[in-house]
């Protein structure tokens, strides 16, 4: 029998985003700014609940193809989290340039409804259907910006080449479905385990969803979307792309590659091992030649798929003769998961910078950043620890996750691979001192120099005055990196937590 | 008393941090406040790190101060449980030296720093920031938080060096203080990747489940071919910070570019980072790679000694003489290191010691002949001595001591490693000895030119060393005379250290 209740949250975030484009309709045009506010408390609200109520609870519903467990419990609670904090971040931007907010929090909304079902999918079209979910909503979010052209060749784009990712994804189903005669996740598993050998129109079937998953997270070589979506949408969008979207997709790549397809890790492992180093080396390295910023920051977030692509690579180890093992797997989930909340945190942090910076200037490139640190203190050191972080450093969250990931693929056997990841944050580094450069060593003459602000723009050497809740997102947001940094044990007991439920369906294989 | 010994080293760490932050809250504007605030913690800092030396009972040996706290539990089926990674401080004869030497250093450069007015807030709190994780490296028994601490004290000299640092004109081109903090900090991190990789290669291959120091080395699980596979790891990473050449050519540039404060800090201290990772690291935990490599790093400390000394000899800039200077005097240390002989590592480690205090000395006297003249070029500069008397003295006693003058730190420590390479490499120590000879070459020649030469008219009026960098230099250079003086309480501490250290060694040969 299905226990719906167990979809309760689910139930409530739909409940929320219909709510919201229902009241835009009713709420007359000064009322609006209500909207945000019933968004974001509506979805934290929804975050603290969830994790009251799911909490120890699992189950599964319609013969297994959804399921309610500690993994699912962690990520539902991150994607609504998530959610209140970019409907937070957008607010001033929403105010600023769009129109018809309702529209923009709904399907805000709506998208982290398919967040949530996609970390619970165990069986390959409902993962599919909450993927297109995701994708519909990211498509219409992407191109928000109507009047802006930019906006619109991204959202052009991101269509178009998510349609064609999708085909890929939903051809390898049917070619899984027709060869081993299931579509759920245990099952698959049975069949790979039972079938050495599956042939190639099994293994044409799972490469192709292997790269459908690849295109979502923008891995190398599918990756090409990213820096022009990224460019051309509203810049939270630009952050939850690059947060969201990638971490629903490592949800469910994670359910994939450590169950239905973990009898078949002597496959895959090298291949995701040099998709993963391919990703990590290209994104950085274009990444030096970017001057805009949210097409660097697109890079850098390539290559962050390519750590988070280590870590899936280092989910089975695999011993001299071909024997699979899991005993250390826990590492490389947790390290998965951590890096994707450190990088979460992080990167929203950093996109809510560019937005304020490029509100304050009409500009986009990294010369806007000049003499930031003179004209708003504050701002320009959450970004330069944003920055820090990302590129690994102490007493940041980037240094902790990335150390305990790649320690993860060392343990595993991937030590080569582990250290082209440290070289490859080396690259990055430089970068993004480069942008640090201009905050604090550079002043607003450079800019003034190069371009000055956009028409209608304050002038670079004025001070930038912060909205009250930038600041406090700011501050929340500057806050977490460091303790996630320094203190990352209490959310490391929930990421454990979390990671034991997904292995164990791992363990419970039939090939141990 | 016992509250106090199990908490003393996390203070180290923690108050350093602990300013910083205090020192970001003091709202801007008020300039004095954060001085005052800034030399307080420093002051509270030396004292404790002073405690720490004396009070460290050397016949006892091991570490001592001890205290660990769980930090992350590392999951999987390991022999010893999910110990993972914990902060585990505690000191011995080696560090508690080197933590005597960071306190100092951090007071005297806050002294120092007395003048910066350029947004001094951000500047105190970053040189904080870098001295907690120098302190960091000092203590830390896990190889998480050496390397943790080990990029904190990274990670600020980007904008310490290209916000308040100075750009050097060459005349036919511009060596400017940004591309001296990039070469810098892109070197230094470059290193650390051979260090992490050789830290999660150690991690995998003992497969214990932890970073703690103590565990790794008891396990005795690395066979020989792995460590000689991976000491050059960390003899290379560490021996970039250390400035081993062919790494060196950041330090020169990055001393220079760097404000005062900071290349008393990062010549003074940081460079012995590097000397430290190699010595409690990689001869700690990979001793039959030490013994493998050992010929190596000699004949590289050699190459250090020689060229940098020579290189000195050819500067026309006085911060660059120190700079190339201390390119030279690493190189003993690094030869000590290599002798693997108790005397030798036992010199090293005193020039560790003696070259931190030695050059901190040499660039806060620099420094306050620039603040005077605007000028380091050596050719502008002559007969200082007339009015400059006590800075005149005191670069009279760094001098001295780099070029091994008895009475001083710098003989103690130059001797003991001499006599320790004779014992091993008798014609690298030939080496080393000629080396000494240039350096009281350029050091004399100096000292005549700059001090004793006929007084050019323009300096007729120059004022002397302000009373505060008097004060920041006097303390400096009376641990010059104190270890050149009494260096038998500095080696007694080292002394049971160095010998446990080099009974690892050679059990493993």
């Amino acid at each position: 029998m299905n226990d719906l209740t167990l979809l309760i949250p689910e139930f409530l975030v739909a409940g929320l985003a219909f709510l919201t484009l229902g009241a835009d309709l009713v709420l007359p045009d000064r009322r609006k700014p209500l909207l945000p506010a019933m968004a974001a408390v509506g979805l934290a609200g929804i975050a603290a609940f969830t994790f009251a109520y799911l909490r120890g609870k699992t189950g599964s519903l319609y013969g297994g193809a959804l399921v309610v467990d500690g993994y699912a419990l962690f990520f539902k609670v991150f994607f609504v989290s998530l959610g209140a904090v970019v409907a937070l971040s957008s607010v001033e931007y929403v105010k600023r340039r769009l129109e018809h907010p309702g529209e923009y929090y709904g399907i805000l909304i709506l998208t982290a409804l398919a967040a949530m079902l996609m970390a619970s999918s165990r069986e390959l079209l409902t993962a599919y259907i909450s993927l297109e979910l995701l994708s519909f909503g990211l498509y219409v979010l992407v191109g928000f910006d109507r009047y802006n052209p930019k906006s619109n060749e991204a959202g052009a784009k991101y269509i178009l080449l998510g349609a064609f990712s999708s085909a890929l994804m939903l051809y390898g189903i049917s070619q899984i479905y027709g060869l081993l005669g299931t579509t759920y996740f245990d099952g698959i598993a049975a069949a790979l385990a039972a079938t050495p050998e599956p042939g190639l129109g099994a293994q044409v079937g799972l490469a192709l969803l292997a790269a459908g998953l690849a295109f979502k997270v923008a891995a190398v070589p599918f990756h090409m979307w990213a820096p022009d979506a990224y460019e051309g949408a509203p810049t939270p969008i630009t952050a939850y792309l690059a947060v969201g979207s990638k971490a629903a997709a490592f949800a469910l790549a994670l359910r994939i590659f450590a169950e239905a397809l973990l009898p078949a890790a002597p496959d895959w492992q090298p291949v995701i091992a040099v998709v993963a180093a391919l990703t990590m080396t290209l994104g950085n390295l274009v990444a030096l030649a970017q001057s805009n910023i949210k097409r660097l920051l697109a890079y850098s977030s390539i290559g962050h798929a390519g750590y988070l692509l280590l870590g899936v690579a280092a989910l089975a180890s695999l011993d001299g003769d071909g024997a699979t093992s899991i005993e250390l797997s826990h590492l490389a989930v947790n390290g998965i998961v951590l890096h994707i909340a450190a990088y979460a945190v992080t990167n929203v942090a950093a996109f809510l910078c560019v937005s304020v910076v490029s509100d304050a200037t009409g500009r986009e490139d990294t010369a806007a950043f000049s003499g930031l640190a003179a004209r708003a203190p504050g701002l320009a050191m959450v970004m330069a620890a944003s920055l820090f972080s990302l590129a690994g450093l102490p007493i940041f969250a980037g240094f902790v996750s990335k150390f305990y990931l790649f320690n993860a693929a060392a343990a595993q056997g991937l030590l080569w691979l582990a250290g082209l990841a440290i070289f490859t944050s080396l690259i990055s580094l430089y970068y993004y001192l480069a942008v640090i450069r201009r905050m604090y060593i550079d002043s607003p003459e450079h800019a003034i120099v190069e371009t000055g602000p956009a028409p209608g723009h304050a002038p670079m050497d004025s001070r930038i005055r912060l909205p009250r809740l930038t600041s406090a997102l700011l501050s929340a947001l500057f806050a977490a990196t460091i303790l996630l940094g320094i203190y990352p044990a209490p959310l490391m007991a929930a990421i454990q937590h979390a990671s034991e439920a997904l292995l164990t369906y791992s363990r419970q294989l039939p090939i141990w | 008393m016992s509250a106090l010994h199990s908490h003393i080293l996390l203070a180290l760490v923690a108050l350093p941090l602990l300013g910083a932050a205090v020192l970001i809250a003091i709202p801007g504007g008020r300039a004095a406040a954060v001085r005052w605030a800034a030399l307080m913690f420093a002051f509270v800092v030396m004292a404790l790190s002073l405690y720490v030396f004396v009070a460290y009972d050397h016949a006892g040996a091991g570490f001592q101060f001890e205290r660990a706290w769980d930090w992350l539990a590392l999951p999987g089926p390991w022999p010893l449980g999910e110990r993972g990674i914990s902060l585990a401080l505690g000191v011995d004869g080696i560090s508690a030296l080197m933590v005597m030497l960071t306190g100092v250093v951090m007071f005297t450069g806050v002294l120092v720093s007395w003048n910066v007015s350029h947004r001094g807030k951000d500047f105190f709190a970053l040189y904080f920031l870098l001295l907690a994780g120098v302190f960091g490296v000092f203590v830390s028994l896990d190889l998480f938080f050496l390397f943790f601490f080990y990029e904190l004290a990274v990670l600020p000299m980007y904008l310490l060096i290209g916000v308040w640092g100075s750009s050097t004109d060459f005349k036919t081109f511009i060596r400017t203080k940004e591309y001296g903090a990039m070469k810098l900090m892109l070197y230094l991190v470059a290193g650390s990747v051979l260090i992490w990789v050789a830290l999660m290669a150690i991690f995998a291959q003992a497969d214990l489940g932890t970073f703690g120091f103590a565990d790794l080395q008891a396990s005795g699980s690395f066979p020989a071919t792995f460590q000689r596979i991976f000491f050059p790891f960390l003899m290379v990473g560490f021996g970039v910070l250390a400035g081993m050449w062919p790494f060196h050519t950041w330090s020169p540039d990055g001393h220079v570019a760097a404000p005062t404060a900071v290349s008393m800090v990062h010549a003074g201290v940081l460079m012995k980072l590097g000397a430290y990772g190699i010595l409690r690291v990689g001869m700690g935990l990979l001793p039959e790679g030490a013994e493998t490599w050992m010929p190596v790093l000699v004949g590289l400390g050699a190459v250090n000694v020689m060229y940098g000394a020579v290189s000195a000899l050819g500067q026309r800039d006085l911060k660059y003489v120190v700079g190339y200077s201390s390119v030279s005097h690493m190189g003993y240390v690094l030869m000590g290191l290599a002798t693997l002989n108790h005397l030798g590592v036992s010199g090293a480690v005193l020039q560790m010691f003696s070259h931190g205090i030695m050059t901190a000395l040499f660039f806060a006297v620099v420094g306050a002949i620039y603040d005077s003249t605007h000028t380091r070029d050596i050719a502008a500069l002559e007969g200082m001595a007339k009015r400059m008397k006590t800075t005149t003295a005191l670069f009279v006693i760094a001098g001295l001591t780099s070029l091994g003058l008895p009475g001083l730190s710098g003989f103690v420590a130059e001797l003991l490693v001499f006599i320790g390479l004779f014992q091993t490499y008798p014609i690298l120590g030939a080496l080393g000895v000629i080396g000494a000879a240039i350096t009281a070459v350029y050091i004399l020649r100096l000292i005549a030119k700059v001090f004793f030469g006929t007084m050019d008219e323009r300096w007729a009026g120059q004022p002397d060393i302000s009373r505060i960098e008097g004060v920041s230099s006097a303390v400096l250079a009376a641990f010059l005379l104190l270890m050149g003086l009494l260096p038998f309480p500095f080696i007694q501490a080292i002394d049971e250290s160095v010998a446990s250290l080099l009974k690892i060694v050679a059990g493993a040969g």
